[in-house]
């Protein structure tokens, strides 16, 4: 019988279960890697009545940024350790917008969605990333610009983001149609519903 | 996906077979397993005697509702479960098996659109699933697979393939080396290749493409420059950048 020996023996605190550390940066896209000019890119909130708020490229770079370092968990099994980004968070593009919704649907170029909590995208918990390592975010890393939400499986972190639709129940976007858990935290490794 | 896809299953190999000198195709007795929809992948979970686990993703070769499942494993230089999976796993082995997984990377057989299947390398793994599942549905969609290789040795399933040429011919490109008497071009795919052997886009074809990122990112790129849309394009993508 052959034994599985394996490498990594050092247990982690930063890993979550079932989770190993890579290096390298894997993409895992559904489709072609979309790509978008600046001059039109836009963002943009919508809640119960309707538009809300509306960011130019030139509007949301001309927003204060943070730069970030969090670990991000793939679904399909690796982590990454202290990514460097630099974004907007999401309390700064909600500041102004008034809703009575609790769930966010974030909608990409290309057509990807993904459902998120409204809590859980705010209080410093997630951002509009588009720079990554000091440098452009490369498209098939999801730039112009992605939505980053370190502390749920990297698919909530939608590439190509371009808007945000409130919605009153947490219907599933396009993954969790496919059978990937509505909530994805990888420490409790919601990973499949 | 369910209670069912979740739970981890216990595989016992039953069949191993070389595919090139790197590659080897295992096939798993799985006595509850669900089936699968060609195209879709699993989880395989290794523990070592201390208790250590490791989680890898491995598409599967074929669909169905057998309770036998096929993977088809690249031993990656530096990998920590592939050469395990490729050299050292002995018939009568248990691994632990997830799944099946993804539901977007799928072909159907009620789908009746053209399909052309593009692989670069070890992506052509999903893609003879869809193949297989194409020729035992007796689909009358057309298909295409064109396969992407370094050298001829490096091409998988090649026999199986040449067999499926009625339903689903497939044409090599080789990237470094080509067999002896080739006419062909060598080097990789370019725009001219892609506009010669792609179905057209005026025929509005299913595309799924499977490789390395790079493989992945430039082809889909190209096809849209051909007039695809890219909304038929399905991807999927392995390794990093």
């Amino acid at each position: 019988m052959a034994v599985f020996g394996g490498r990594h023996r050092e247990s982690n605190p930063s890993l979550p279960p079932g989770q190993y550390e890579t290096q390298s940066f894997p993409v895992l896209s559904a489709g072609p890697t979309p790509e978008i000019d600046t001059a039109e890119w836009e963002f943009f909130i919508h809640t119960e009545t309707g538009p809300s708020r509306r960011w130019t490229w030139d509007q949301f770079r001309a927003l204060p940024a943070e730069d970030i370092t969090p670990d991000i968990h793939c679904v399909t099994s690796w982590s990454k350790f202290d990514t460097p980004w630099r974004g907007v968070s999401l309390d700064t593009l909600f500041a102004d917008v008034e809703t009575d919704l609790d769930f966010v649907m974030a909608h990409s170029y290309g057509g990807y969605t993904t459902n998120l909590p409204l809590e859980e995208i705010l209080d410093g918990r997630a951002w509009i990333a588009y720079e990554y390592d000091g440098d452009d975010l490369e498209p098939e890393h999801g730039g112009p610009a992605r939505l980053l939400v370190p502390h749920l499986y990297f698919w909530k972190s939608a590439k190509w983001i371009r808007g945000l639709v409130m919605q009153s129940e947490d219907n599933p976007g396009f993954w969790e149609q496919y059978g990937y858990h509505n909530h994805g935290d990888p420490w409790r490794e919601e990973r499949y519903a | 996906m369910s209670e069912a896809t979740r739970r981890w299953r216990r595989g016992t190999l039953v069949r191993d077979r070389a595919l090139s000198a790197s590659a080897r195709s295992v096939t798993f007795a799985v006595p509850d397993w669900p089936g699968a929809a060609a195209g879709q992948h699993v989880d395989v979970r290794l523990t070592a005697p201390d208790g250590y686990q490791a989680v890898r993703s491995y598409s599967l070769a074929r669909a169905g509702t057998d309770r036998e499942i096929e993977l088809a494993v690249e031993r990656l230089p530096d990998g920590e479960v592939s050469p395990f999976l490729v050299d050292e796993l002995e018939p009568g082995d248990e691994v632990e098996l997830r799944g099946p997984l993804g539901g977007w990377f799928v072909w159907r057989p009620g789908e009746q659109r053209p399909v052309q299947l593009i692989a670069g390398g070890s992506g052509i793994v999903p893609l003879v699933a869809i193949a297989r599942a194409h020729a035992a549905a007796d689909s009358t969609a057309p298909m295409r697979l064109l396969a992407s290789v370094r050298t001829p040795e490096s091409a998988l399933y090649r026999d199986e393939l040449e067999q499926l040429r009625a339903t689903a011919p497939t044409r090599w490109h080789y990237t470094r080396v080509a067999p002896p008497g080739w006419t062909g071009p060598v080097g990789r795919l370019s725009p001219r290749d892609l506009e010669r052997e792609v179905i057209a886009g005026s025929q509005h074809p299913l595309v799924y493409v499977c490789g390395p990122t790079g493989f992945v990112e430039a082809v889909a790129r190209t096809l849209i420059d051909l007039g695809q849309t890219a909304d038929s394009i399905r991807t999927e993508r392995f390794g990093g950048t």
